[in-house]
């Protein structure tokens, strides 16, 4: 019982995703270019609209990882 | 101001008249005992998944949001789209904190912030440090909501002199007020939901029809002034604007759940698991903002602000009158009553919430705490219908009898302010190594340090803090909430040391945070 408690309260290596999702998008010189662009989108905006999408589902691969 | 749009009027009347129905209507929706306050100010915690994302949607993308986040576009280029970075690193933090949050306030029937902090913490002082900063927070950020349906009134192209001029916002005022005290948090949930379907539509459709007229996306970006499409390098010794984009989308996502209409919204779920579910779901809307805010670039590309007709409605509503423009000029008269019906329901749906929120907060925090402290329920919900009625009464004085602009500052300000309130709450889920006072201290730093740095930054959101000849800008939230956390850590050991401890215990167990 306790060991279930917690494992679902605690830490979980998951979390790195989030970690990742974070860095990258708080890092605007990582993203911060007009090339290349994507149907005449400079990278700065579809980059960044790409990236919502990678970390819904870096989200939802942790749900399904961390539910039991 | 031009003509009146009788087809956009007649449509956009025909929506509000069905969402006042709705609002209504809701009352009897998934039925409970409207005079207990966690019935009328959380819906009874029966919301799930899906209830639950239109809800935190409504409460995150509100109208002022579609109006303003174009606006800044058009107005000052890739900064606006801070607003990306910021609503993705939310996501994560409502995974993580509120889950955990939601339990301990499910278990313990906690309705707001200022519970979990008197519980957790037994200070009572705390809790109305945390209760006070809730709903000064909130309230220009109401205040701007009636914004956003006075500009789509404006533009639909009602105008009169005096009192006839403010009556359209009279009336959506009135049934606002009306269906929030008769349903509470159920009508804005309902009505959330037609909320986002029009939004979506009007969403999409523009994204597709838009760029096509303009000549495509190439064109559009080719017609944006190359210093607005990035953000400008920093040059030495600074971290320029990009320390200022990183920060602002930090502060604005560490702030946003700290704001008592969002965790309202988080509360009313039936489960930690639509809590999580939603942290995977809420981005839909976060790419939908992103899309949004390129309509600043189309109204550049598109030209609207050059245009004759619209010239007076941009003299009087500045950049805020760009999307209305944008959508007057790209399409048809009946989808533009479709699109600003959108955006009028979009600024009702979070005005509600965020007076609901408001009202549970007194009622909870400040009426029960120091004034009658054995309310009956019916007394308890009757006091929290009250005053949700004259928190709107004070946006709409506020929006009527003072300038627009104060309220975009006073908003600025409440952004810090809420920030002030993580360590007791956020931090608060976690641990309760913090001595109580000490946690007051620290709010009481922060809140200070942030006004000053604010005002002495003329009311813009960034700092330029300098170190050993360094300058960083950044968002005056994220420097004085690190502050307020220097202040509450550092003076923790000095009054326990002082035997300045809570005689309260904690009520919560370390089990109650998780399922």
């Amino acid at each position: 019982m306790m060991d279930a408690h917690k494992k679902r309260g605690g830490w979980s290596w998951w979390y790195l995703l989030f970690v990742i999702q974070f860095a990258v998008a708080l890092w605007p010189p990582f993203y911060n270019k007009m090339e290349p662009t994507l149907m005449g989108i400079p990278f700065f905006y579809w980059f960044q609209l790409l990236w919502v999408i990678v970390s819904a589902v870096f989200t939802a691969i942790v749900y399904f990882a961390t539910s039991d | 101001m031009q003509d009146v749009n009788w087809i956009a009027l007649s449509i956009f009347v025909v929506l509000f008249g069905f969402i006042t129905w709705l609002g209504f209507a809701a009352a009897h929706w998934r039925k409970g005992d409207l005079d207990q306050l966690h019935e009328w100010g959380l819906g009874g915690r029966r919301f799930g998944t899906l209830i639950t994302w239109f809800l935190v949607g409504g409460d995150v993308y509100t109208a002022y949001t579609f109006i303003a986040v174009p606006a800044l576009a058009f107005g000052a280029g890739a900064v606006a789209f801070f607003a990306v970075p910021y609503t993705i690193i939310i996501y994560p933090l409502l995974f993580l904190v509120y889950r955990r949050l939601w339990h301990v306030c499910h278990k313990h029937g906690y309705i707001t912030a200022g519970d979990f902090v008197r519980g957790r913490f037994g200070n009572r002082w705390l809790a109305l440090a945390v209760t006070i900063t809730g709903i000064v927070a909130t309230m220009p950020y109401i205040a701007l909501q009636l914004v956003g349906i006075q500009v789509v009134i404006g533009a639909l192209g009602i105008s009169g002199a005096g009192w006839a001029a403010d009556l359209p916002l009279l009336v959506a005022f009135v049934v606002l007020a009306a269906f929030t005290y008769s349903s509470g948090l159920r009508a804005p949930a309902s009505i959330a939901i037609v909320k986002d379907i029009l939004i979506y539509v009007t969403a999409l459709a523009a994204i597709i029809v838009i760029p096509i007229e303009l000549g495509g996306f190439h064109k559009i970006f080719a017609a944006v002034p190359a210093q607005k499409l990035l953000l400008a390098a920093p040059g030495p010794h600074t971290t320029g604007s990009y320390g200022a984009y990183a920060t602002l989308a930090l502060g604005s996502a560490f702030a946003l759940f700290l704001y008592p209409h969002s965790l309202t919204g988080i509360l009313s779920a039936s489960s930690g698991h639509a809590i999580r579910r939603n942290a995977a779901m809420l981005p839909g809307y976060t790419f939908m903002l992103g899309l949004l805010a390129l309509f600043g670039f189309f109204v550049i590309a598109a030209g609207v602000d050059k245009l004759p007709e619209y010239a007076a409605g941009f003299k009087q509503f500045g950049n805020n009158f760009a999307v209305p423009a944008l959508l007057l000029h790209s399409f048809p008269s009946w989808f533009v009553g479709i699109a600003f019906a959108a955006i009028g329901i979009g600024a009702l749906v979070p005005a509600a919430i965020m007076s609901i929120a408001a009202a549970n907060l007194y009622t909870r925090n400040i009426h029960r705490e120091f004034i009658n402290k054995n309310p009956t329920d019916k007394q308890e919900s009757h006091m929290a219908k009250l005053v949700s009625l004259i928190v709107k009464a004070g946006a709409l004085v506020f929006i009527l009898f003072v300038p627009t602009q104060y309220a975009i500052q006073l908003q600025l300000l409440g952004g810090i302010w809420i920030i002030q309130t993580l360590p007791p709450v956020m931090l608060g889920v976690y641990t309760r190594w913090f001595n109580s006072w000490a946690l007051l201290a620290g709010w009481a730093v922060g809140t200070f340090a942030g006004t000053a740095m604010a005002i002495s930054t003329k009311l813009t959101p960034t700092f330029p803090l300098v170190l050993d000849g360094y300058t960083f800008p950044g968002y005056t939230a994220v420097y004085t909430v690190i502050l307020n956390l220097a202040v509450a850590a550092v003076l923790t050991p000095v009054f326990n040391a002082m035997g300045a401890k809570s005689a309260v215990a904690d009520q919560t167990a370390a089990s109650d945070y998780f399922a």
